[in-house]
């Protein structure tokens, strides 16, 4: 990826398997990415594409069945996996927080705003007093632009919006001012105007803080509105990775473009949208070859037969396509 | 225009609320949808689209006759349907039909996919159990999915799978109009595009009338004809798609169109966020429902409630200031990069030659 300088956070050869009756699967096999420093990495992909598994791995959340079977999660050349439970404890909410995308069912009913905030700050500062801990809290509700903090301190998440529930929970997140910020779809549960809002936000509190973002997401608007850098992911794969504008103005992976053509644009008319066939293979019949090889009208025998690895089709733009780019075949 | 398939006027729909367990009170109303007119004609796609809480939901129950409204009329072909009950009203609905949002929930686990489809024609007493047969087989095969599917149960779909299940239910019985409910926004993005499509390409063939309830603007643009938006139980704009795109007369319309996330980085930055939340609809803000998060709202606005008026042929907003509000700033230009345009046509012509 672009840069030079040492990237916050490198993820090297991941791979999150889930036990079942039927043998082992990857939900995510064998994913490389970076994170620079102070940027924005998109994650774009459909349901069952192991973006949320990939970023569980990272917090190493992954539950049982499922773990973490290869890899490396390094922050700051630190490799996460390789942490005892204690120590991860204190890497998450201190270096790297997640927000997910219910922030309705995030938050636990029967406390108050205040008490949860307060919560994570107190793991993490067991000595410091009540009343500092309140102010921090109030504090970090300003952050988030939530109108009358002392308020919403005492009050109970049902009483808030969802928008407001999410501000809650990137005020917590933020709350020991974490380097890196997973977001798993944090606006897909929104309204759109809301979630205008939200995004906004994001970016405004990057910018103050200068912490990185990964950004989980189905949406290829939210991505071009937030991403530095953006990784495609399909069945469990990285196909594409480049900067944000390439990956929009120069897509080379034909699951990007099947993507980037069955989104129904606000500047364009179209009379059919292009879609994609058929639908993501689960990850128990993962076809052999290029997992995409079945819904693609580019396929041809070498396609089935060898996992194609990601290669630099242009500088700073990898794709993991035997065919791409795709006008090369139509010569 | 001749007389249009669907006509309601001034429906409502008011909740009691209620407080107390043995003398319950009545401590207020919500007012989910409250004095919604619209017409919708036939072979036509009317939009209703809104953020959460705004009653479009509830409206397009209420045109169907699933709850029953407080107020107001529904004329369907020319019949007044909001009295009819019994067997009369059954025999309406076989005309009107409904897709819902959730292709897990609104499918019966039990009953396998001939079984769902043959369903309605069982209940309206349509054919004998061979045309039935021929039927289920028919409707599967007009949305896309194959015979031997017949025999199999909904857990062996995929979401998209199910919603053609869905759909091909809702056209069992021939009906005029079907009423889409969010029918893709539960689905994933490639997904979504191909039901859309097949959508379209099923009122082109049959001639059906689409009242399409969704919150995604940019799926509004491509299936409908017109659009209505709503705010907290009302209508605030109406008009052909082209208008509403190219004018926005009312300040949330714009806002929602400004709030949009476009697929392309060049143009980040752009949206602007309004601010605020929608207030709740059991205690509606006075006059207009919209001046709370309304950057142009003056002292008539809260005190006011301002009618639906026609700004242009077939163009209504209900804003006082409609004429004299400043250039909505909206730019819809741009389109995909040269590069993008030129594989996304390689990419349909490889697949035209591999159908």
């Amino acid at each position: 990826m672009t840069g030079t300088a040492e990237p916050l956070l490198r993820i090297e050869g991941l791979r999150t398997v889930f036990r079942t009756h039927g043998g082992e699967i990857a939900a995510v096999d064998g994913v490389d990415l970076s994170v620079p420093r102070g940027r924005t990495l998109g994650i774009v992909g459909e349901s069952g594409c192991g973006k949320s598994v990939l970023s569980l791995s990272v917090m190493r959340l992954v539950a049982h069945p499922g773990r973490v079977a290869a890899g490396r999660v390094l922050l700051e050349g630190r490799d996460l996996l390789q942490l005892s439970a204690a120590e991860m404890r204190d890497v998450r909410g201190s270096q790297v927080a997640m927000i997910f995308q219910e922030p309705m069912t995030s938050l636990n009913p029967v406390h108050t705003v205040g008490f949860q905030i307060t919560e994570a700050m107190r793991a993490h500062d067991p000595r410091a007093s009540r009343a500092e801990l309140r102010d921090r809290a109030i504090e970090a509700l300003k952050r988030v632009r939530i109108p009358a903090p002392e308020r919403r301190f005492e009050e109970y998440p049902h009483l808030l919006s969802g928008g407001m529930r999410q501000r809650v929970m990137i005020a917590m997140a933020l709350a020991c001012r974490p380097k890196l910020l997973i977001a798993d779809e944090p606006t897909t549960a929104l309204d759109v105007t809301v979630q205008a809002q939200i995004l906004d936000l994001l970016r405004d509190l990057q910018q103050e803080t200068g912490m990185s973002i990964i950004l989980i997401t189905h949406d290829l608007g939210v991505v071009a509105e937030m991403a530095d850098e953006v990784a495609v992911m399909y069945a469990g794969r990285v196909v594409e990775r480049a900067a944000a504008g390439a990956v929009f103005d120069d897509p080379m992976h034909p699951y990007t473009l099947g993507l980037l053509g069955s989104v129904p644009r606000l500047d364009e008319e179209r009379e059919t949208l292009l879609a994609i066939e058929g639908s993501v293979p689960p990850p128990f019949a993962l076809p052999r070859g290029c997992r995409f090889h079945p819904r693609c009208p580019f396929a041809v025998e070498d396609c089935k037969a060898e996992p194609p690895p990601l290669r630099a089709i242009a500088p700073g733009h990898e794709a993991a396509c035997l065919r791409a780019p795709v006008e090369r075949l139509a010569a | 225009m001749s007389a249009p398939l669907l006509e309601v006027t001034g429906l409502a729909k008011h909740y009691p609320v209620r407080k107390g367990l043995i003398l319950a009170k009545q401590v207020g109303t919500v007012r989910a949808v409250d004095g919604v007119s619209f017409a919708l004609a036939r072979g036509e796609t009317l939009a209703l689209v809104g953020e959460s809480g705004c009653g479009k939901s509830t409206t397009a129950r209420l045109v169907l006759r699933l709850i029953e409204p407080s107020a107001g009329t529904i004329r369907f072909d020319g019949q007044d349907v909001t009295g009819l009950s019994g067997a009369a009203m059954r025999a309406m609905r076989r005309r009107m039909q409904i897709v819902f949002q959730d292709p897990y929930a609104s499918l019966n686990p039990r009953l396998n996919v001939a079984e769902t489809i043959a369903e309605p024609m069982l209940v309206h007493g349509i054919g004998d159990a061979a045309s039935r047969r021929r039927r289920v087989e028919e409707l599967l095969s007009l949305v896309g999915l194959r015979a031997f599917h017949a025999e199999r149960f909904p857990h062996e779909f995929s979401g998209g799978q199910r919603q053609r299940i869905g759909i091909a239910r809702a056209l069992a019985v021939e009906p005029d109009l079907v009423v889409c409910d969010e029918p893709v926004s539960a689905l994933d993005v490639s997904i979504q595009a191909q039901v859309v499509n097949l959508l379209k390409d099923l009122q082109r063939r049959l001639g059906l009338a689409y009242l399409f309830i969704a919150h995604d603007l940019a799926v509004v643009k491509h299936v409908a004809d017109r659009i209505a938006v709503m705010y907290l139980g009302q209508i605030v704009e109406t008009a052909s798609k082209r208008d509403l795109f190219a004018a926005p007369r009312h300040p949330y319309t714009r806002a929602l169109l400004a709030a949009i996330p476009h697929p392309d980085p060049q143009r980040r930055g752009r949206v602007k966020p309004l601010g605020g939340d929608v207030p709740s609809p059991m205690n509606p803000p006075p006059g207009c429902r919209f001046h709370t998060r309304c950057p142009f709202a003056q002292e008539r606005c809260r005190q006011e409630a301002p009618e639906l008026r026609t700004l242009a042929d077939g163009h209504q907003a209900a804003c006082h200031f409609a004429e004299t509000l400043p250039p909505a700033g909206l730019d819809f230009s741009g389109g995909l990069s040269e590069a993008a345009a030129k594989r996304l046509a390689l990419y349909a012509g490889a697949r035209r030659r591999a159908a």
